[in-house]
């Protein structure tokens, strides 16, 4: 007699991930499968997928997705969300979706306290362009269009974005998470779980932001991209729950 | 007694299960997987204890833990 203690999620699919070795995005695709396993909405989940490494998303999730122009990804999940109120909506996006071209739809989506999930992959870098600065890129971090590193005098500071939405009256969920160790990826399910729970409840807007290696754009090996992100990334964003207003 | 199962079809051999196991049960393959990889694989499941931390590190989920 043998009982499986972990498998991959039945909300996933069998398609195998197209992302680098040592990715972080296929953890948090991961973590959300078990999310609506573990919630029993896989049923009603409507996914918008990014412009960025994670475009092929809808090829992982077995609901329906949305592709997303570039940084509207809160905008479309507005309107899914409001014209399917029963559905669960997630925007899946990165740093140079959400934090750029994105920042007035993820703000104004806050401001308006849309019920929908923000999943937020924050690598401080562009990865599938090929590794541009982000406005996340860290101080003095090398980038393709910052040869000798991010100078503030040039290119100003990185955006701490969870401390910024924090500011917003209508912003309700707001948690910092990594995925660099066992540990970290088991508070990162939590949150992931809680943002998803918090729009069953119709608490309102939620967003996680999960810290994730790209080795591929960092030029490191799997080993020195965890080292970078509890080294160089922690110090930057530091990991925690920045507002938890459905708990009240 | 606990192991695992690595789909070698699905693993990149980024390794972060070899390095996260406890008990170092784990280890690249001498064999190339179709996708031209060395994937992960079990090299000394005797001292495996079935925490499954190697599953919650695989980016590809390309873990199952079974318990027997």
């Amino acid at each position: 007699m043998s009982t499986i203690i972990a498998q991959k999620p039945k909300s996933l699919t069998d398609v195998p991930m197209h992302y680098c070795p040592g990715c972080g995005h296929g953890i948090v695709h991961r973590l959300m499968g078990e999310t609506f396993d573990e919630l029993g909405i896989a049923d009603r989940v409507i996914g918008i997928a990014p412009v960025g490494c994670a475009v092929f998303a809808d090829d992982y999730f077995k609901c329906d997705t949305v592709q997303g122009a570039h940084g509207r990804g809160p905008a479309i999940a507005t309107g899914v969300k409001r014209s399917k109120p029963g559905a669960i909506v997630f925007s899946y996006q990165g740093d140079g979706d959400l934090a750029s071209i994105g920042m007035a739809e993820i703000v104004h989506a806050a401001v308006r306290s849309e019920n929908i999930t923000i999943i937020f992959i924050n690598n401080a870098i562009y990865g599938m362009t090929g590794g541009q600065m982000a406005p996340t890129t860290l101080v003095g971090q090398v980038a393709t269009t910052a040869p000798k590193g991010r100078d503030p005098k040039l290119q100003g500071w990185p955006i701490n974005m969870c401390e910024m939405l924090a500011q917003i009256t209508g912003s309700k969920f707001l948690a910092r998470v990594a995925v660099d160790c066992p540990q970290n990826v088991i508070k990162a399910k939590q949150a992931i779980k809680k943002a998803f729970e918090n729009q069953v409840n119709n608490v309102g807007f939620s967003m996680v932001e999960v810290l994730s290696q790209c080795p591929t754009n960092w030029h490191a090996s799997v080993p020195q991209a965890l080292e970078f992100v509890r080294t160089k990334m922690m110090p930057q964003y530091p990991l925690g729950i920045f507002k938890d207003e459905g708990a009240k | 007694m606990p192991r695992i199962e690595v789909d070698a079809t699905r693993c990149k051999a980024c390794y972060l299960c070899v390095d996260v196991c406890p008990k170092k049960c784990l280890g690249p393959s001498k064999s190339i997987s179709k996708k031209g990889y060395f994937p992960a694989e079990m090299q000394h499941s005797e001292n495996c204890i079935g925490c499954a931390m190697c599953y919650r590190m695989c980016p590809d989920i390309a873990i199952t833990v079974i318990k027997e």
